[in-house]
């Protein structure tokens, strides 16, 4: 077993949250995990992404060969289209529909849809307006986390378990409505997945 | 016990915990911060009281650490790649004193420069040093290498360099510990003399160092982390150093590698089990993640073999990271790419945060600088650099830290007049200071803004030294107080702050303009953090 995933974001945007708690998980469940994380200069709300790597036996490289990853995550239209070369054939994209404008030249976001949905195996959400229905604009990643848990090879109880943990520090109230938010976006994606 | 989930900096830090850690001396720079960082977070730490504040620059912090070995007890230095050369010059004494205590020397090198001004790779330096370099190939050797690096350092008496790259430092895996051991004690070198480099002491420590190197390739030749795989196909043999090894690696999931490689981790090289693969391959590919060092070195200057392959001969890219696909090709293996990058997809360069104070400093600078022209301006390394791009075009330099001061006092020299710098708070106290004080006593005409958020804000906001002392560190070294002024970057007081930037960059002297207000993210993590303290 072996499950390849890109997350693709804006700095600041939180995907290393998806990751911690992907990541939380898979170590409870024994597995081997390589994580690639972007910290330094573009952070500053240039692009960023990270390599996430699961598998039951040893990792070798760090990053993601071209080709090879199941998964593409992103919290960000735009950003989702970047890494398309390290798509695997019968990959999915997962991506958030609402984009992140900080450039003039930001393109328009129909034609960044319509590429969206010349991926054979996609799902475009709309996390930020979920997450804000839900009372918490600020876990937009765990609604496309929960848009993604379907494909990610760890059981959602699990990865409930792992949002727990990593929030419980902050109180119930977040970490109830972290999991409402993740539960909705797996929700959608279980209705919504287009699979041409 | 259990796996840990670390970063490789994490698995250094909680290896230098666990091999009795003393103190940990550091200037931050991508990829090495967490380093410290994690251990400034952690308990053990805590409870250690191990000594975890950070230095001005890497000068300082290397200095401290080797006052801490004089004292027998175990340090860490942490620094960028571009640190070691602040710190090159107590980094190359280091190699003639030894050590007492063991003395770590973490470097983080950044080939394809992700965050930094070069790639400049650090083994040239350990070579150059003559000291024992651990490139560790993944977490859990960055943790055992660490480990082990102390003891080495304690067992022949030199410092010993750890060499990480950005893809280790910032790369997450499950680690393994080691037992916990306890601190040193306080204990003096046996030759009261040995830190004394007099030329007369210096030679014969020399001498020493020279005396040392059989052993230390001796190490290496033994050393498990220097590790020969046998392969049935001869045609090719391997060398892959640190990371590069799971590059190669990963082109052969669940098959069998056919070629023989050597994995080389520990430096000086092991140049027996070099010539063991030399002579039983047909033809050798070196991969290296930095500068092809190793490679330069089996060639020589009047290689005739043909036989080696590498960055120097074009199979391999002669600048920039690695990756599976760069050491699949070198290996004449397929890549199955996916789709391609649609053309709408246009880069999205990093830039300063919305509310930026840089950004109202910038604007009033650039009102002024208009009617003088472009390339002015002289600025610095920090989340301010980010102010060469559109829409600000305000700056015309960065090369190192500090430079922008004595840079734009060459300038004005020239007859380059007016003539400014732009230079952040923690750059300024990391290598400013000096910098001004040279123009002030050569009372070349320059003004110098100092660009203070209250923090270092490129590296993800750790303490600034001079915090609320500029002016006052000005004042000491020597600008007129008249000249120093100190304003607000903020919108409402953009015409005031055009006034006095025009009126100071006026001025046939040395002029400072502090311009303070705090980086709004560290301001929203301070609110954060005080709305849960309230809570
Ligand atoms: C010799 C050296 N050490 C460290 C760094 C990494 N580095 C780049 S900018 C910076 C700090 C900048 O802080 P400051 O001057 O206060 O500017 P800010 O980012 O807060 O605007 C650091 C540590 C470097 N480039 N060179
Ligand atoms: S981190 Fe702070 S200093 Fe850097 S760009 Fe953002 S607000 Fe400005």
């Amino acid at each position: 077993m072996k499950i390849d995933i890109i997350l693709a974001g804006v700095g600041g945007q939180g995907i290393l949250s998806i990751a911690a708690i992907i990541g939380t998980a898979a170590v409870k469940k024994g597995l081997y995990l390589k994580q690639a994380e972007v910290h330094g200069m573009s952070q500053r709300g240039g692009d960023v992404q990270s390599h996430f790597r699961l598998a039951d036996y040893e990792i070798a490289s760090d990053l993601i060969p071209r080709g090879k990853a199941d998964l593409i995550i992103s919290v960000e239209p735009l950003e989702s289209l970047r890494y398309l070369p390290w798509l695997a054939p019968d990959g999915w994209l997962i991506t958030n529909s609402e984009p992140f404008i900080n450039i003039n030249n930001y393109p328009k976001k129909e034609d960044i849809e319509s590429e969206i949905k010349k991926i054979p195996n996609h799902i475009m959400i709309n996390a930020d307006e979920i997450a804000k229905e839900l009372g918490m604009e600020r876990a937009a990643n765990m609604v496309i986390l929960g848009a993604a848990s379907p494909f990610i090879a760890i059981e959602f109880d699990a990865l409930l378990d792992a949002i727990r943990e990593t929030f419980a520090s902050k109180g119930e109230d977040v970490v109830n409505l972290n999991i409402a938010c993740i539960k909705a976006g797996r929700e959608f994606a279980l209705k919504n997945k287009i699979n041409n | 016990m259990s796996k840990l989930l670390l970063l490789g900096d994490e698995a250094i830090a909680q290896a230098a915990l666990d091999a009795g850690l003393s103190g940990i001396y550091a200037y931050p720079g991508t990829p090495s911060t967490e380093i410290m960082e994690y251990i400034q977070r952690s308990k053990q730490a805590a409870e250690g009281n191990v000594h975890r504040i950070w230095s001005t620059n890497e000068k300082t912090a290397l200095e401290t650490a080797i006052g801490m070995s004089y004292a027998g007890k175990r340090s860490i230095v942490c620094m960028k790649h571009v640190g070691l050369n602040v710190a090159a010059d107590p980094f190359m004494n280091l190699s003639i004193t030894g050590t007492n205590g063991g003395l770590v020397i973490l470097i983080a090198d950044d080939p394809s420069m992700h965050s930094s001004q070069n790639e400049q790779d650090s083994r040239f330096f350990a070579k150059f040093a003559m000291i024992p370099c651990f490139e560790p190939s993944n977490q859990q050797e960055a943790y055992d290498m660490t480990y082990k690096a102390f003891d080495f350092s304690e067992k022949h008496r030199v410092p010993v360099m750890l060499r990480v790259t950005t893809r280790l430092a910032h790369s997450r895996a499950g680690v393994t510990r080691k037992e916990v051991r306890s601190q040193n004690e306080i204990s003096l070198h046996p030759n009261p003399k040995q830190f004394i480099l007099l030329p007369g002491n210096a030679r014969v420590f020399y001498k020493e160092a020279l005396a040392k190197q059989p052993k230390l390739n001796e190490e290496s030749e033994n050393s498990s982390f220097n590790q020969y795989f046998d392969g049935k196909d001869k045609s090719l043999g391997i060398i892959a150093s640190g990371i590069a090894l799971n590059y190669v690696k990963e082109n052969f999931v669940n098959k069998e590698i056919p070629y023989p490689i050597l994995k080389i981790t520990q430096y000086p090289l092991p140049v027996k089990k070099i010539e063991k693969l030399f002579n039983d391959c047909e033809k050798i590919l070196v991969v290296e993640e930095g500068y092809p060092i190793i490679e330069e070195q089996l060639k020589g200057l009047l290689d005739k073999s043909g036989k080696i392959k590498g960055r120097l001969d074009g199979t391999l890219p002669r600048d920039g990271e690695l990756n599976p696909n760069i050491v699949a090709k070198a290996l004449d293996m397929p890549i199955k790419e996916g789709p391609a990058v649609p053309s709408l997809v246009v880069p999205r360069p990093p830039a300063l945060c919305k509310g930026c104070p840089h950004i109202d400093s910038y604007l009033a600078l650039n009102e002024v600088m208009e009617s003088y022209g472009k390339g002015r301006v002289f600025s610095d390394i920090g989340c301010y650099t980010l102010g060469a791009l559109p829409p600000y075009h305000a700056i015309y330099s960065t090369v190192d830290m500090g430079a922008s001061i004595t840079m734009a006092k060459g300038a004005a020299i020239a007859g380059l007049v007016p003539a400014v710098a732009v230079i952040g708070d923690s750059t300024f106290t990391h290598s400013g200071m000096t910098s001004l004080l040279d123009a002030v006593y050569s009372k070349t005409p320059i003004t110098v803004l100092i660009l203070d958020n209250d923090t270092t804000g490129m590296t993800g906001g750790q303490d600034s030294h001079a915090f609320g002392r500029l002016a006052s560190i000005c004042k000491g070294l020597g600008v007129e107080e008249e000249h120093i002024r100190q304003l607000k970057p903020l919108r409402n007081f953009h015409e005031e702050n055009v006034k006095v930037i025009r009126e100071e960059v006026e001025y046939q002297g040395v002029s400072v303009i502090i311009l303070e207000r705090e980086c709004i993210q560290t301001l929203s993590r301070r609110m954060r953090k005080l709305k849960t303290k309230t809570k």
